[in-house]
């Protein structure tokens, strides 16, 4: 599509594809700050010198795709993908369901969406992990989907335990499920945490606290949505992302700087 | 008072944390087979025109130590310059990959073939690069750099003429270790700091 004829479909009222825009720069106190002492690891990991802040260029605008190839038939159920559909995992029964967009609040069709999460005692299918809770022989961890031709996404899991870390004295990870997600351009690549509704440790963790914006913190917070719960099945938690977006140049054809 | 913007803010990062492997490498994290095929495994495939190359090196915190569980990622255009979905791009290439620090040595590998040049459609060329994406416990979000070629004309590349202290230019660029490989190691903070991008 030429910038013409996307120009005249915004006329006309239809919505645009993302066009070849550029990236729209970062707002970064949307996000947690890198250097946190409360977070004792984010000390020596953190840059002290600033980013480099330029516009995108194609290798930011760019990025991978997948298709439903790449997945296998059970890798969004998290309940039965580990024994292949043998036996169930053990644990509270929850539908995590959402939509990614982007920041003009449109969905982010095909993309990919990979989580990984504690069993329901706290305990992740992770060498490196030696919590006393026990591992469950029925669940492994982690799922994928891609969102639909509206950017929707759905999995089916348990609800993770909350776990103690090495911090400080006596801190504890609330229950989240982590996030990764592509979008289209390997600049919107985005790592993040799902909370639920009312657990009293959020409140409590110096992860969840490197965000310093507390509206953005409620962000990551899934609200418990019986809309989408199963009677005598399962409960549901909604949660939506929202990735970057692209630049809409509505004269894109002018020179930069005129 | 004025309108409302209908914009969304992005959804803030959060750390990806020490158990990110069983999410996106699930076989390293010790349990091969939780996904039939993982991702990123052959950025670029048999076939896949361009030399073949392999880079080598570590992720040092701040105090020097080699990390031994960050995760990366990586993007690059084919041997052309031509990035995967693009017009013409060879179809070999899938242009990601997706690798991990070793757990004793803290080393990580990437074997890919070396991107082309990439020409911006305002005629400035970008010198051969791959784009890396690092996240590890104690990175709130991931940060981005670059791996640029010793060997490469980087002369009014858009990108390494905006870095303001011209040694730390060097901290994008990758060194010859014999043929086909290649030295590139990342430092987090402190001395030798890596320049890393906000685009
Ligand atoms: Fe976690």
């Amino acid at each position: 599509m030429t910038d013409t004829t996307r120009a005249l479909g915004r006329e006309m009222g239809r919505d645009p594809a993302p066009g070849p825009g550029r990236l729209i720069p970062r707002d970064l106190s949307a996000h947690p700050v890198p250097y946190d002492p409360d977070y004792k690891t984010s000390v020596p990991r953190s840059p002290s010198l600033p980013l480099l802040s330029l516009e995108s260029t194609p290798t930011e605008e760019t990025g991978p795709t997948f298709g439903h190839g790449d997945l296998g038939a059970l890798d969004a159920n998290l309940v039965l993908n580990w024994t292949r559909g043998e036996a169930q995992a053990i644990g509270e029964r929850i539908l995590v369901h959402g939509r990614v967009l982007d920041e003009m609040g449109r969905g982010v069709p095909h993309t990919l969406v990979e989580i990984w999460q504690a069993n329901a005692g706290g305990r992740y299918r992770h060498k490196k992990d030696g919590y006393l809770a026990p591992l469950d022989p029925n669940f492994g961890g982690c799922g994928r989907a891609l969102t639909d031709e509206h950017g929707h996404y759905a999995f089916f899991t348990i609800k993770p335990g909350a776990y103690p870390w090495p911090n400080r004295g006596n801190d504890w990870r609330p229950a989240h499920i982590h996030f990764s997600v592509f979008g289209h351009s390997f600049g919107q690549r985005l790592i993040t945490q799902m909370y639920f509704e009312g657990d009293p440790l959020i409140d409590r963790c110096p992860i969840v606290a490197t965000i310093k914006d507390r509206s953005q913190i409620d962000r990551l917070v899934a609200p418990l949505d019986l809309s989408h719960a199963r009677p005598l099945d399962h409960l549901a938690y909604k949660f939506d992302i929202v990735l970057r977006g692209r630049r809409q140049s509505f004269f894109e054809n002018r020179p930069e700087g005129m | 008072m004025v309108q409302t913007l209908d914009t969304l803010r992005e959804t803030p990062s959060q750390t990806a944390g020490p158990y990110v492997h069983i999410g996106l490498m699930p076989g390293w994290a010790g349990n091969p087979g939780a996904f039939e095929t993982e991702l990123g495994q052959t950025p670029a495939g048999d076939g896949a025109k361009g030399e073949r190359i392999e880079i080598t090196g570590a992720v040092h915190d701040g105090t020097g130590a080699v990390m031994r569980d960050a995760l990366i990622e990586s993007w690059q255009a084919d041997a052309a310059g031509v990035y995967p979905g693009q017009d013409g791009a060879d179809p070999a290439v899938s242009g990601f990959g997706r690798f991990a620090a070793d757990p004793d040595t803290g080393l990580f590998t990437l074997k890919t073939i070396k991107p082309g040049a990439v020409t911006l459609p305002d005629g400035r060329v970008q010198s051969p690069h791959i784009a890396l994406w690092i996240v590890a416990r104690g990175i709130n979000i991931g940060l981005m750099t670059r791996v640029y070629f010793d060997d490469a004309d980087r002369d009014g590349d858009p990108v390494l003429s905006r870095i303001e202290q011209r040694h730390r230019v060097e901290t994008l660029v990758a060194k010859p270790e014999g043929e086909g490989h290649w030295r590139f190691d990342i430092r987090l903070r402190g001395d030798g700091e890596t320049v890393f991008l906000d685009l």
